[in-house]
């Protein structure tokens, strides 16, 4: 565990010019995020579905002032605070659905993997038809039962998400654990007598557990997308229950006819800045892992000049 | 080890003006470490339709001269020095002009011909793409008279000219390769391992051919391989190369005969042939070519090391029957500082070092 | 020896289209029992607010919502078999006609967007690839990554508020009324039968509603193809076929065009046609951004209704509609690289 750090380090040191910029970009760039869904109750003025403030109730549709930065919307709601909030939602949803896709995915993987036979047959071909259908409907469909059941809640939305990236996570894990299966180690540790949970657990998991990260940060992106997408059809989180960019940007659209612009422009502003950090995070880290995209950081090659003293020779004299 | 050289061959291309000769050539790499000196101060020789062949251990930068020599070097990497091509320098050409060099006066064969034919395309616009580069105003028929010629000397028969590359065996794209390297006539070709990724029937024709290249096509042949026995076969010269520096060079016939350097020595012993009795390999590995060991880069693995040899560059001299040598053990006697002939005490050579 | 006849194409097809079979029936189950199994009484969600109790039940019976799992399990499965998709609870209307009447929307769309895409995407990221960090590079990838991360319900904000108005551009349907009611209907593809009626103005009128809901729809896929011509490219450029190429002293543009751009497509093809699920997919949220009368507007309509008569059918027809054309673009694929065929 104590290389993990240097490790964490390594697309840093190891990349050159652009794509270290790139990353260095994207990393800010999601921090600042980040610190927005961490400490929202501080930075944003005010709640996400308050529309007043010391029996003032706010304009509707008001325009960015000093009171309210970036407008108020139809709703009476403060622009400003809705786009910090946002950030926690999102946050939220991503964080849910990538624990969930681990927690479902790498032990499904595993065992899929390492008993093999018709179970993993199976798992296989569910998991190969769910990740066949276009991703965004499958994400449609589940929300669409899901908020019958839970409401247009913070769950179900993670829920769907997690439907959506599950069979890549067990794609993943499914791989790694039949190359790590014939590797040497494990046939020891197997014929010296180790269970198969115990194999499973010491041995494999530690492997598999490796690749999950990266993947995790390549699907945030896309689940931020996914997440703002379902928000506009109107099958993710209510105005009310949470600020969603997605969904306030819907009702934004009404307003464009009639030249509001600040009620969409934001919440749009806060989903194109997260996931471009998102991606150039997960570009970064592919060109720097993938051998065949990565450019080391060469040193330049001096020469010092050629020493005249060896004359040319004359061969085979 | 056969050695079916006749003496009026070596003795007829000495006689003309060497095709090309490099003198204090440079190769070196940028690394995240440092330059890698890949090779670093080599020269050489070669005469018109002769074949020298470079030997060496893999990683002592023999294919690294021989992509020198063509221009094909990855990013970050120098070359330096004087490689003259019938009185032309090689390295200082405009871009345009090494382009039209390659191809038509230079050609390369590689190692692994699997991956060197462009999927997509047949044969026959591979010929046609090659000719026409080079030979403006050539028709399609005569492009293919002439790439069919080639074809036929490599024994590729004329009805395959249309089909793609996945349709043949290596040794036929390798086969394949010789001829497009070879249908403008090159004066000098570098052949970079062409048999390594081949079995050993294949091995053995391809051998034939490029034995045959002196008499079908006058082409210089610089012949890189790790195989002694190959160059026993097919070669008129040798240059034995270690750790980016040609250490001896001389005909084959004598080099192999009377070996003066430790190194080919060696190199020669742990070959193996009928009559190996036991196997005899090189302790230790080749040095870090980031930074070299001082003096002579052999020292550290040399079982005839003397002191001087740790502290002083060996110097180029000429070798006693002919050639090129660079050992203290040769001489110059003169230039040796006193007690520099006691044998060296080979602390570095530890089991670290070995594993 | 030569093992690429043509003989083994029409192998190759045959097989591929056998393969297809078992993933349809896993997609058509998983579609099932997402839509059947899951809890919650489907026609009381779409219809409870209508109907008295005893209607409602008459529904479900006509439904066959009262018969066993299984039993629905192969209707659904032998209606699909005869092209029958089921009907909408909500209109009552055969959910075939409602993709017949707005699939001609969507096509348009879909089409109009992936030719923008295509046109933009594949010069920049062949361009991008090849010039690597350079400054059009660093542009070219920028704009890719902004375009894909930007939503298209945002950059169909943008475009109403900032350039309908400017340029005079609809931002909303696929025609104006008047248009539709001169237009005779024979293709129920718009664009078409306003190009057959050779009705210049209303040709003219089409193609103005589409400019921005396409480039909408372009942009997003369009930056996923720069990102995957540029990595292809950048890969291609590194084989060892270039290499050889320029040791044969091709001229760098020649090894460029011939050996780079050309063989960097060929697995674009493929990933480029996968990349229709996710047209699909933007389609949903491009139709009802700008009201365009397409599936997915219509899609969104049946959810907000919780019809599942209706999202069943539509989703089970898009998923079908998916696998084929990935088989499509498999033959197309063995078309144009020798190597796949055998």
């Amino acid at each position: 565990m104590r290389g993990t750090p240097r490790a964490l380090l390594k697309p840093f040191t190891e990349t050159t010019g652009l794509a270290r910029w790139m990353l260095v970009a994207g990393v800010l760039l999601t921090a600042v995020f980040v610190v927005f869904a961490v400490f929202a109750p501080w930075i944003a003025p005010y709640g996400f579905a308050q529309a007043s403030s010391g029996g003032t109730p706010f304009p509707k549709l008001g325009h960015p002032s000093s009171q309210h930065w970036f407008g108020t919307d139809r709703l009476f709601f403060d622009v400003y605070s809705r786009v910090i909030w946002g950030a926690r939602t999102a946050l939220k949803v991503v964080v849910l659905s990538i624990v969930l896709c681990v927690l479902l995915g790498v032990p499904l993987g595993l065992a899929s993997g390492y008993y093999g036979g018709w179970f993993d047959r199976f798992v296989v071909l569910v998991m190969d038809a769910m990740y066949a259908f276009p991703s965004f409907l499958l994400a449609i469909v589940f929300s669409f039962l899901l908020t019958n059941v839970y409401g247009g809640s913070v769950v179900a939305v993670s829920l769907s998400l997690t439907a959506v990236y599950i069979p890549q996570y067990f794609r993943v894990v499914r791989n790694t654990t039949l190359s790590a299966k014939e590797a040497t180690y494990v046939e020891a540790a197997r014929a010296i007598g180790a269970s198969d949970g115990v194999i499973m657990r010491r041995y494999l998991l530690q492997n598999v557990i490796q690749s999950v990260p990266v993947l995790g940060t390549l699907n945030a992106a896309d689940a931020i997308l996914t997440l703002a997408g379902l928000g506009f059809l109107g099958l993710g989180i209510q105005s009310t229950d949470a600020a969603e960019w997605g969904h306030d940007l819907n009702r934004a659209l009404a307003d464009a006819g009639s030249g509001v612009w600040w009620t969409g422009l934001y919440p749009g502003l806060a989903i194109v800045l997260l996931v471009t950090g998102l991606t150039l995070v997960g570009e970064g880290l592919n060109e720097t892992l993938n051998p065949t995209l990565r450019r080391r950081r060469l040193l330049p090659v001096v020469m010092p000049p050629r020493n005249v003293s060896t004359p040319a020779e004359e061969e085979q004299g | 080890m056969t050695m079916d050289l006749s003496d009026e061959t070596v003795a007829a291309a000495s006689a003309r003006e060497p095709v090309i000769s490099a003198r204090d050539v440079r190769v070196w790499y940028g690394t995240t470490r440092g330059a890698i000196r890949a090779v670093d101060g080599v020269s050489f020789d070669l005469a018109p339709g002769e074949t020298l062949g470079l030997v060496g251990e893999s990683g002592c930068g023999k294919s690294t001269l021989g992509r020198g020599l063509m221009g094909l070097l990855p990013e970050g990497a120098k070359r330096d020095g004087e490689v003259l091509f019938r009185g032309r320098d090689i390295f200082t050409l405009s871009r345009k002009a090494s382009y039209q060099l390659r191809g038509r006066e230079l050609g390369m064969i590689f190692q692994e011909p699997l991956t060197r034919l462009n999927p997509l395309m047949r044969i026959s616009q591979h010929f046609e793409e090659t000719i026409k580069q080079h030979e403006h105003g050539l028709s399609k028929d005569e492009i293919r008279d002439r790439a069919l010629e080639v074809l036929r000397l490599m024994g590729i028969p004329p009805t395959r000219y249309k089909s793609y590359p996945h349709e043949f065996s290596g040794g036929m794209r390798q086969r394949l390769m010789i001829a497009l390297a070879l249908v403008l006539r090159p004066a000098f070709v570098v052949a970079d391992e062409p048999t390594t990724a081949l079995d050993v029937l294949v091995e053995a024709q391809i051998v034939q051919i490029l034995n045959d290249l002196r008499r079908n096509f006058q082409t210089s042949l610089l012949l890189i391989t790790h195989n002694v026995g190959i160059v026993a076969e097919a070669c008129d010269r040798v240059a034995v190369m270690y750790a980016g520096r040609i250490v001896e060079q001389g005909t084959v016939a004598e080099v192999f005969k009377h070996p003066q350097h430790p190194y080919t020595r060696e190199l020669l012993r742990s070959t193996i042939s009928l009559t190996t009795t036991g196997l005899n390999f090189i302790p230790g590995a080749p040095p870090d070519l980031v930074d070299p060991p001082d003096g002579c880069r052999f020292h550290p693995r040399c079982p005839s090391a003397m002191n001087v040899c740790a502290s002083k560059n060996p110097v180029d001299i000429e070798r006693p029957g002919g050639g090129r040598v660079e050992c203290w053990l040769v001489g110059p006697e003169d230039q040796i500082p006193p007690g520099g002939k006691q044998p060296l005490k080979q602390e570095e050579l530890t089991v670290a070092d070995e594993a | 020896m030569s093992r690429a006849g043509s003989g083994s194409l029409p192998r190759y097809i045959l097989q591929r289209i056998l393969l297809v079979i078992p993933m349809i029936w896993v997609i058509l189950t998983v579609v099932f029992v997402l839509l059947r199994v899951a809890p919650g009484d489907p026609v009381s969600a779409a219809l409870g607010s209508k109907l008295n109790a005893q209607a409602l039940q008459q529904r479900r019976e006509a439904l066959g919502f009262n018969r066993p799992l299984i039993a629905q399990y192969w209707d659904y499965l032998s209606s699909v078999a005869h092209l029958d998709f089921g009907t909408t609870f909500r209109d009552n209307q055969p959910v075939l006609r409602v993709v017949r009447d707005n699939g001609g929307a969507t096509l348009t769309l879909t089409a109009a967007a992936f030719v923008i895409a295509l046109v933009v995407g594949i010069p920049l990221g062949l361009l991008a690839g090849r010039y690597r960090d350079s400054a059009p590079d660093v542009v070219i990838r920028l704009f890719g990554i902004v375009s894909y991360a930007a939503p298209v319900f945002f950059v169909g904000f943008l475009l109403q508020l900032y350039v309908a108005e400017r340029l005079g551009l609809p931002t909303s349907g696929d025609a104006s009324p008047i248009t539709v009611f001169e237009v005779k209907p024979k293709t129920h593809i718009l664009l078409l039968d306003a190009l057959l009626s050779g009705n210049g103005t209303a040709i003219q009128d089409v193609l103005k509603h589409l400019v921005l809901p396409a480039t909408t729809l372009g942009l997003l896929i369009c930056g996923i193809f720069i990102r995957l011509v540029r990595v292809n490219m950048l890969q291609t450029m590194q084989a060892d076929y270039v290499e050889a190429a320029e040791a044969r002293g091709i001229a760098r543009g020649k090894v460029t065009w011939r050996h780079g751009f050309r063989n960097a497509l060929v697995p674009v093809i493929t990933v480029v046609g996968l990349q229709f699920a996710l047209l699909l997919g933007g389609a949903v949220l491009t139709e009802p951004t700008f009201n365009w009368p397409g599936i997915g507007y219509k899609l969104v309509f049946y959810i907000n209704n919780r019809d599942y008569g209706a999202v069943q059918g539509i989703i089970t027809i898009f998923a079908l509609a998916v696998v084929l054309i990935s088989v499509l673009i498999d033959i197309v694929n063995a078309l144009i690289d020798p190597r796949v065929r055998f």
